[in-house]
């Protein structure tokens, strides 16, 4: 059953000068944990509020839970749950007066669906008095995702949730969306970190407008059609510069303690001799060992194919 | 409803957690009432005046007498001599200044015909016509006096009679005034910045991925301004009756129940700016520039209106103040009842219901 | 080595809440100087405090020599700022940008256009000399704004964040940047949430509730807390974090 399907949406801003998203199609099932992964400007958000029928498409059709997001808004609207890429609720009035509120504009009450958002709202409870502009960026992330599934929505659409946030905090939201897709709950995550990715049952990988590539993590990583490599010595940051001189590596990215390279040709002497070139030019310590790619690597190599 | 009654209370939340509007929804009637009562008045009052008498006779001591026991004059000076008239104009900051010629009595009594002469500042032409107004008045009482000693034969009085406002108190031309102008530009200026400020913060990207409905959102948000700006009335109405000492002569129930109807077009107005902008800057902007500017000068009674050109008395009609104006004056002032005034009360409704049906039809269901 | 940044015991307290706790570091030039921690751990309190923007409560710094509180404008001049939040005037061209920011700076007519075409030659951005930075890709709008902070080659410069939300791509061409200027004598004062990028760093620090709790080569660091990567280091120091914003 699919929850979600969007076929060849596109849509442009400025009277057609920006191209926010290109012919893009794809579709989530039903309680799923989807991922729409690439940076800012990539059209990620234009396609969430595409979905939430909150912007017309200017190509392509749409549809969540089988209602069309044109003709049917006012359908889905009432059964989505939405958390827009940043902060969107009332920063003066108090945590619980905030969930109240969303509450009851979906007909419904706090006590109703507790049971829901009761693990996240533990967290907030003792702040529930506090104004929620004056809560963390962590706080205010668990609020909004409260105030979104306060109404048992079936669906649920998360714009960046976990951009701005600390990395304890980011940990933890995750696992709470581990937890309510056990419940059934569909849910459709975008974010700009790749290492997100690999939370998620299938991903998106989207820039530019475009879908890359989409598939389960895995076989994304499968994917990758080369063998990869990480390299290291002592002296990382001549290392680059050296590699890419040294005529044998195609590919060559720093990753923080490893630089990933590829080789031209993928036979067992090439690591042998990039050893050695590598001496030759004073590198000490050099490590070099194979290594599965990550989504990073797949999104950096599908950018420049 | 719940949950209209529970965005309802939100809204008041809203207004009461935020100082600086709550300092204007209620601070800004009540200074500009206390500025228009007692200092920007245009009675005259204590103004400063010279007298040069070269008669220095009977006569003009009994006027000068009257000069100087009046209210409205404050003789600071007795000239010897007119060249001095000019000096006291640029020094003492004087407003007029009364001349008597030398045998001003003698030329009364014998040629039955004198002359006293007003100089008056007239740099501000409607302060300078009304001083001199008022020292014609004391000048011609005394006429008045004389004759009726002498029993000239054919005399015609005039007799006049200030209907509605015998003291001839200002509070009763600018109260109804100050009350179209004050709940127009606070309701405006409050519910325009009311939706644009969830379009800015991004809240009414959440509040319409919801059941709640666009005509709901609208209700809930004039509902409180309604009932803060009938609160406002009151307290403007009784500051006006018990510290300017301005009459309410009409129907009281009448007048509130205009008032709301006049309140809700003021919503409906700013409602619409908000729709329309997209940022809470330019929504006040122009509900300042765009409401403000035209009230006051359309509305009649700053400016009569009567005395404009006829393009810009029919400018005049879409400015509902306008028409609010005529009827609070109708009902406060001259005590009349909804048979006058029904004319001015269709006009409002009709603009009233025109502007909720544009906002309902209008209002962005969708971000752009 | 020379001392670019010293401080001791550099403190910031908003009334009863301590903002910034006794930081007491020196940052040396050349340097790529990571500066990490989690939201709400006071990075951004210290920040300003170095960038000359807001005063210290207590404590003593000097910033490429000059004192922290009687030299803030002598601080200002010295270093450059960039940050996710601000980048250039999106209603102004490039050129215009690069005018502007470096007439501000002091430089002149002649120095302007020298460094103008240099940079936008480095840049590749020919094409789009006169183009509005509005229109650009996020990616070229940071890379942009970096070579902009550095035009009037100030001793140090701060950066906030640069690289948040840019594709995989163009953050490491930031960082191609980043080392260059670094080679070229600048040094970089770098917070980031990236943990590959905290590896790039010559050293590393790390904000918790205020204070700095860490200061070390990533190596080093990563040995202390026998993990193999900094994202683990961070997040041993910041899970018992106290203070959330």
């Amino acid at each position: 059953m699919k929850d979600v399907i969007l076929n060849n949406i596109s849509k442009t801003y400025n009277k057609g000068i920006v191209q926010a998203v290109n012919a893009v199609s794809f579709h989530v099932d039903k309680g799923e944990l989807f991922g729409l992964i690439g940076p800012d400007g990539a059209g990620k958000t234009s396609i969430f509020r595409i979905l939430t029928t909150l912007l017309l498409p200017n190509g392509g059709t749409a549809s969540v839970n089988g209602f069309d997001v044109v003709k049917d808004y006012k359908t889905i609207r009432k059964n989505v749950g939405y958390m827009p890429g940043r902060f969107s609720l009332y920063q003066d009035l108090s945590v619980q007066e905030n969930l109240n509120f969303f509450a009851s504009i979906f007909n419904t009450s706090v006590k109703e669906n507790y049971d829901l958002i009761k693990d996240i709202y533990i967290q907030l409870e003792p702040f529930k008095d506090r104004r929620a502009g004056k809560l963390s960026g962590g706080m205010k992330q668990k609020l909004a995702l409260c105030c979104a599934l306060i109404h048992r929505p079936t669906i649920l659409f998360l714009d960046e949730p976990t951009t701005g946030v600390d990395v304890v905090s980011r940990k933890e939201f995750w696992e709470m969306l581990k937890r309510l897709k056990q419940q059934g709950i569909t849910i459709l995550v975008s974010t700009p970190y790749m290492d997100e990715a690999t939370l998620c049952e299938r991903i998106a990988l989207i820039q530019d407008g475009r879908i890359m590539s989409i598939d389960t993590p895995e076989n994304i990583i499968g994917k990758f059609s080369e063998s990869l490599f990480a390299v290291k010595s002592d002296n990382m940051g001549s290392l680059l510069q050296d590699l890419k001189n040294t005529g044998i590596i195609k590919s060559c990215n720093a990753f923080g303690a490893y630089h990933h390279v590829t080789f031209k040709d993928n036979n067992q002497n090439m690591n042998e001799k990039l050893i050695r070139v590598l001496e030759e030019k004073q590198h000490t310590n050099i490590e070099l060992k194979p290594i599965t790619p990550t989504i990073e690597d797949c999104f950096i190599k599908l950018m420049e194919d | 409803m719940n949950n209209t009654s529970t965005f309802i209370k939100k809204e008041f939340l809203h207004v009461f957690r935020d100082r600086k509007t709550l300092l204007m929804l209620f601070g800004l009637p009540i200074v500009q009432i206390i500025l228009f009562g007692f200092a920007l008045t245009n009675e005259i009052t204590n103004a400063k005046i010279v007298v040069c008498d070269y008669a220095k006779d009977d006569a003009s001591q009994q006027i000068i007498g009257k000069l100087q026991a009046s209210q409205q004059f404050d003789i600071q000076r007795i000239l010897l001599n007119h060249k001095q008239i000019e000096t006291a104009f640029k020094d003492a900051e004087i407003k007029m200044a009364v001349v008597f010629p030398a045998n001003f009595n003698s030329d009364l009594l014998h040629q039955h015909k004198a002359q006293v002469q007003l100089i008056t500042d007239a740099s501000d032409p409607n302060t300078a016509t009304a001083i001199s107004g008022y020292a014609n008045q004391i000048v011609m009482d005394y006429q008045n006096e004389l004759m009726q000693l002498q029993r000239v034969p054919y005399q015609i009085n005039t007799e006049v009679r200030m209907l509605y406002n015998p003291e001839l108190k200002a509070a009763v031309n600018f109260v109804p005034g100050v009350m179209s102008l004050i709940l127009l530009l606070v309701c405006v200026l409050m519910t325009s910045v009311a939706i644009v400020k969830e379009k800015e913060t991004g809240t009414m990207e959440v509040l319409l991925v919801s059941p709640f409905s666009p005509f709901l959102i609208i209700v809930s948000k004039a509902m409180p301004y309604l009932a803060l700006s009938l609160i406002n009335l009151t307290i403007i109405l009784l500051l006006s009756v018990l510290v300017l000492g301005m009459p309410i002569n009409g129907s009281i129930l009448l007048l509130y129940a205009v008032s709301t109807l006049f309140i809700i077009t003021a919503l409906s107005l700013g409602l619409l700016i908000s729709n329309r902008t997209a940022s809470q800057q330019s929504a006040m902007l122009i509900s300042l520039m765009g409401m403000l500017v035209p009230s006051i000068l359309f509305t009649g009674f700053m400016f009569p209106l009567e005395n404009m050109p006829y393009p810009l008395q029919l400018v005049s009609h879409i400015i509902p103040a306008k028409w609010y104006y005529i009827i609070v004056k109708s009902v406060m002032v001259k005590g009349l009842g909804f048979s006058a005034i029904w004319k001015e009360t269709l006009v409002l409704l009709t603009m009233t219901m025109l502007l909720l049906v544009v906002n309902i039809k209008t209002f962005k269901i969708r971000l752009t | 080595m020379d001392t670019v940044i010293h401080t001791d015991k550099l403190t910031k307290r908003f009334g009863d809440f301590i903002a910034a706790n006794e930081i007491t570091f020196d940052v040396y030039r050349g340097e790529i100087f990571g500066f990490l921690g989690a939201n709400g751990a006071g990075k951004t309190t210290a920040m300003r405090m170095l960038c000359g923007l807001s005063k210290p409560s207590s404590g003593t710094a000097t910033i490429a020599g000059f004192d922290i509180y009687k030299q803030t404008e002598e601080i200002k001049k010295n270093i450059g700022y960039m940050s996710q939040k601000f980048s250039l005037y999106e209603d102004l061209t490039i050129l215009e940008n690069i005018r502007f920011f470096g007439g501000i700076y002091g430089l002149s007519d002649k120095q302007l256009k020298e460094k103008s075409e240099q940079l936008i030659g480095t840049l590749g951005m020919e094409c789009e000399a006169k183009k509005m930075v509005g229109a650009l890709p996020l990616g070229w709008k940071q890379k942009l704004s970096f070579s902009v902070a550095i035009l009037h080659e100030p001793k140090i410069v701060f950066l906030d964040e640069p690289t948040g939300g840019v594709d995989p791509v163009t953050r490491r061409q930031f960082w191609d940047l980043i080392y260059e200027a670094a080679d070229s004598g600048i040094t970089v004062f770098v917070t980031t949430h990236y943990m590959d990028e905290a590896e790039y760093c010559n050293r590393i620090s790390m904000m918790v509730d205020g204070e700095i709790r860490a200061l070390d080569t990533p190596a080093k660091l990563k040995q202390e807390y026998a993990v193999t990567s900094m994202d683990e280091v961070f997040y041993r120091l910041a899970r018992g974090a106290k203070r959330s914003e």
